[in-house]
C-alpha cells in the first residue's frame, strides 16, 4: 500500500521512470504469481469438464450450475436449490471460524505476556513459538491424531488422574478439525498481535487506572481497541487459510467433516476429477474471502476519520 | 487543618540504584507546588508514588491524613497530567474527558454536563468530535488537562505539561493553568526543570537533585536565599566567587576574594572565620559605574559583552581567572560610554551577596 501512494505526489512524480522501474519488479511478481493463475481459474471454471480430468475449451456455466442447483438425476427436471455444497461452505465458514476463535483466546494472552517481557528475552519466547513449525505440517497433524485418539497420551492422561472415567471421543469430530486448525496457525495470530502490543504505549494502561479503570475495564476499553489492528490482522491471517485447509479436516475430522478444501482437492487430485467444478468452488471460495476483506478494509477506515 | 499531601522520609530504590531518598514534604491543600530540578533527580519517580504507581521502599505518604500506602491507583482520589499526555487514540476528545466519569459510574447526562463544562474551561469548544491524532500538541495538552480534573479530584499531579509546547503557548499555558488552580481550589503538584516556570507560577517549591530535597521555600525564598551552591546555581543565573572568610561580626562577614579584594557578605548562620566557600552574587543585584561609589563594591576592568535584548551583560575582570558577570537594563544605562578596557566600579546591592559554604 506504501509504495502505490506516495501521498501528495505530482503528475511527473508518478510517472518517473525512476519509480516505474523500482515498481517494476514487484508489478511482474504480483502478476505473474497471482493475478495470472486467479485468471487461469476464473477462465477454467467456465469450461467443460473432460472425462478424466482436463478441460474441453468451451464455454459453460455447468460448473457453477451444479454448485447451486439440482436438476434431477438426468437434468432436465426444475432446478432446485442443492444444499450440498452450500452446507459444506457454511460447514468450512464455522470450522474456520471456531479455529480462528481459539487462536484468538490463546493467542491473544501468549502474544501479551512475550511482548511484556523485558527486551532481551522476547526474542528467546518468539523463537519457542515458532520451533514446531519446523516440522511438517502433515507429520504435525498425523501426530496431533495420535495425540487426542481415544487410546492416544491425552485420553490416557487424564484418565489416570481421574479427571474422567471413559476416553473424551475427541478424533472424528468438528472439535478434533478445530484444534487441528488452531494448532496449524497459532503463530499467525500470535505474531501480529504480539507486533502490536510491543508497539503499545502502557502509559494508556496508567492513565486509564489513574482515572478510575479496574484491570478488567483496562483490558477491554483500552488495550484491546489499541491493538485492534493486530488483532483483526492475525484473525484473517487464521481465519482465510483454516478456510481452504484440507489436511486437518482430512486427518482429523473423519468423513462428517468435509471441508470446502478437501471438495477442490478431490477435484484435481482424487476421485471426482472435474477441473471445472474445482474452479468454480475455488472461484466462490475467493470470493467469500474477498467480501470477508473487504470488511476489514472498511471497518479500518472507519476507524481513522 | 491536615496537609493535602505529606511525605514522611520517603525512600525509592530501583535495584541498587536510589531514586530519592529521605524526602519529606508537607503540602497544604489548595497550594500550587512545585517540584522543581535536574534531569533524572527522581521529580518523576516521586509523582508517581503520589498516584500509586509505585510503591515506597520506606517511608510514609498520606493523602489529607489517611495513609494511602495499599490504594491502587484507581482508589486514589488523586489524578495524573502525564508528561506525553497519552490521550486514548481511539476516543475522541469527548469522551477522552468523560473517560473516568463513566468510570465511576456517573449517568450519561452527568457526564454530557460535565464534559461541556470542562471543555468550555479549557477552550476546546469546536475540537469534542476529534480523535486526538487530528489535534495539535497544545490542544492535547489541554484535553488531558481537562480529562485529568473532569472528576474532581482532590489533588491533581502534573508532569512536566508544558514541556513539549513552544515558548509562546508554554509563557500562555502558565497564566492559564495559575488560572485555574486558583478557580478550582485543587491542590497543584506541579513537576518541572524549568526553574522560570516554576518562580512564575509556585506558591512553594522543593527543589530536588540526585533523589533529595534540597529546599523548600517560596519563589522568593528560593531565589534570594538559597540554601546551598546547588540551588543559587541552578534557579536563575549567578557569579559564583571562591573566597574565603576573614571576619564574622553579628550578620556580616567580611570575605576576601581570590586576588586579595574583599566583601561584605551576609551570614548564613554557623560561619566561623578561615571557612572556605562561594560568594553568591545575582547578576542583575550589581550594577557599574565609572566614578567610585561609596559602600560594597568590588574594581575591576571592562571585559566582553552580550546584548540580550531587555538587558546587556557585561563581564568584569576583577583578577587574573575571577570573572563577574553584570546585568544593566538598556533602558536605563547608557552603555555606549562603556568600552572594553576601562576601569569600572561594581556596586552590590544591599543583602545581594550570600557566602555560601561548600
Ligand atoms: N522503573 C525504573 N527502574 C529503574 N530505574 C528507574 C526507574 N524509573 C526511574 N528510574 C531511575 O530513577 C531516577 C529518577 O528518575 P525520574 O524519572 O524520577 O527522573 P525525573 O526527575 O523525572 O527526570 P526527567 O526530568 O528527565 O523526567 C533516574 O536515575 C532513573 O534512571
Ligand atoms: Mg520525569
Amino acid at each position: 500500500m506504501a509504495a502505490g501512494t506516495g501521498s501528495g505526489s505530482t503528475v511527473s512524480a508518478i510517472f518517473s521512470p525512476v519509480r516505474f522501474w523500482l515498481l517494476l519488479p514487484s508489478w511482474v511478481v504480483i502478476g505473474f504469481f497471482l493475478l495470472v493463475p486467479v485468471l487461469l481459474m476464473l477462465t477454467y471454471s467456465f469450461l467443460t469438464k473432460e472425462f478424466r480430468g482436463g478441460v474441453i475449451w468451451e464455454f459453460s456455466l455447468a460448473s457453477y450450475d451444479q454448485f447451486l442447483f439440482d436438476r434431477g438425476l438426468f437434468g432436465d427436471e426444475a432446478p432446485v436449490i442443492k444444499w450440498t455444497y452450500i452446507n459444506i461452505f457454511i460447514r468450512s465458514i464455522l470450522q474456520a471460524f471456531g479455529a480462528t476463535i481459539f487462536c484468538l483466546l490463546i493467542g491473544f494472552p501468549t502474544a501479551y505476556f512475550i511482548a511484556t517481557r523485558p527486551i532481551q528475552s522476547r526474542t528467546i519466547w518468539l523463537f519457542l513459538i515458532t520451533v514446531p513449525y519446523w516440522v511438517n505440517l502433515l507429520i504435525r497433524t498425523v501426530s496431533m491424531k495420535f495425540l487426542i485418539r481415544d487410546s492416544g497420551p491425552l485420553n490416557e492422561l487424564l484418565l489416570y488422574i481421574g479427571l474422567i472415567d471413559a476416553p473424551l471421543h475427541v478424533i472424528n469430530t468438528n472439535f478434533a478439525v478445530q484444534l487441528g486448525l488452531f494448532y496449524s496457525y497459532l503463530p499467525f495470530m500470535v505474531l501480529p498481535i504480539y507486533a502490536s502490543v510491543e508497539r503499545y504505549n502502557f502509559t494508556f494502561s496508567e492513565v486509564a487506572s489513574d482515572l478510575y479503570a479496574s484491570k478488567v475495564t483496562i483490558l477491554w476499553e483500552v488495550i484491546l481497541p489499541v491493538v485492534k489492528p493486530g488483532i483483526i490482522a492475525g484473525s484473517i491471517l487464521v481465519f482465510v487459510p483454516s478456510l481452504g485447509a484440507f489436511l486437518a479436516p482430512d486427518l482429523l475430522g473423519g468423513a462428517k467433516t468435509f471441508m470446502i478444501g478437501s471438495l477442490i482437492e478431490d477435484q484435481f487430485k482424487g476421485n471426482a476429477g472435474n477441473w471445472p467444478f474445482g474452479a468454480a468452488a475455488s472461484m466462490i471460495l475467493l470470493s467469500l474471502v474477498l467480501v470477508v476483506l473487504m470488511f476489514y478494509v472498511r471497518a479500518q477506515n472507519k476507524d481513522q476519520t | 487543618m491536615t496537609s493535602a499531601v505529606s511525605l514522611h522520609d520517603v525512600r525509592k530504590d530501583f535495584g541498587s540504584l536510589t531514586a530519592l531518598s529521605d524526602v519529606t514534604l508537607e503540602i497544604e491543600d489548595n497550594e500550587f507546588f512545585t517540584l522543581l530540578g535536574p534531569s533524572g533527580c527522581g521529580k518523576t519517580t516521586l509523582l508517581r508514588m503520589i498516584a500509586g504507581f509505585e510503591g515506597a521502599t520506606a517511608g510514609t505518604i498520606r493523602l489529607f491524613g489517611d495513609e494511602i500506602e495499599h490504594l491502587p491507583p484507581n482508589k486514589r482520589p488523586v489524578n495524573t497530567v502525564f508528561q506525553n499526555y497519552a490521550i486514548f487514540p481511539h476516543m475522541n476528545v469527548a469522551e477522552n474527558i468523560g473517560f473516568s466519569l463513566r468510570m465511576l459510574g456517573w449517568t450519561k447526562l452527568e457526564i454530557q454536563t460535565r464534559v461541556d463544562e470542562m471543555v468550555e474551561m479549557v477552550k476546546l469548544g469546536a475540537l469534542v468530535d476529534r480523535k486526538p491524532s487530528q489535534i495539535s500538541g497544545g490542544q492535547q495538552q489541554r484535553v488531558a488537562l481537562a480529562r485529568a480534573m473532569a472528576p474532581r479530584p482532590k489533588v491533581l499531579l502534573l508532569d512536566e505539561p508544558l514541556s513539549a509546547l513552544d515558548l509562546k503557548l508554554r509563557q500562555e499555558m502558565r497564566t492559564e493553568l495559575k488560572r485555574l488552580q486558583r478557580d478550582t481550589g485543587i491542590t497543584f503538584i506541579f513537576v518541572t526543570h524549568d526553574q522560570e516556570e516554576a518562580l512564575s507560577m509556585s506558591d512553594r517549591i522543593a527543589v530536588m537533585s540526585d533523589g533529595k530535597v534540597q529546599q523548600i521555600g517560596t519563589p522568593f525564598e528560593i531565589y534570594e536565599h538559597p540554601n546551598n551552591r546547588f540551588i543559587a546555581d541552578f534557579i536563575g543565573e549567578t557569579n559564583m566567587l571562591p573566597s574565603i572568610i576573614d571576619t564574622v561580626e553579628g550578620f556580616n562577614l567580611v570575605c576576601q576574594l581570590e586576588g586579595g579584594q574583599t566583601l561584605d557578605a551576609l551570614a548564613n548562620c554557623d560561619n566561623i572565620p578561615g571557612a572556605t566557600g562561594v560568594l553568591s552574587l545575582r547578576p542583575e543585584r550589581l550594577s557599574i559605574t565609572k566614578t567610585e561609589p561609596t559602600g560594597k563594591i568590588l574594581k575591576g576592568e571592562l571585559g566582553d559583552r552580550v546584548y540580550l535584548g531587555t538587558d546587556t551583560q557585561f563581564i568584569v575582570k576583577l583578577s587574573a581567572e575571577l570573572n563577574l558577570k553584570v546585568r544593566m537594563q538598556n533602558s536605563f544605562f547608557q552603555g555606549a560610554n562603556y568600552k572594553t578596557g576601562d576601569t569600572v566600579f561594581v556596586t552590590i546591592a544591599d543583602g545581594a551577596a550570600r557566602f555560601l559554604v561548600d
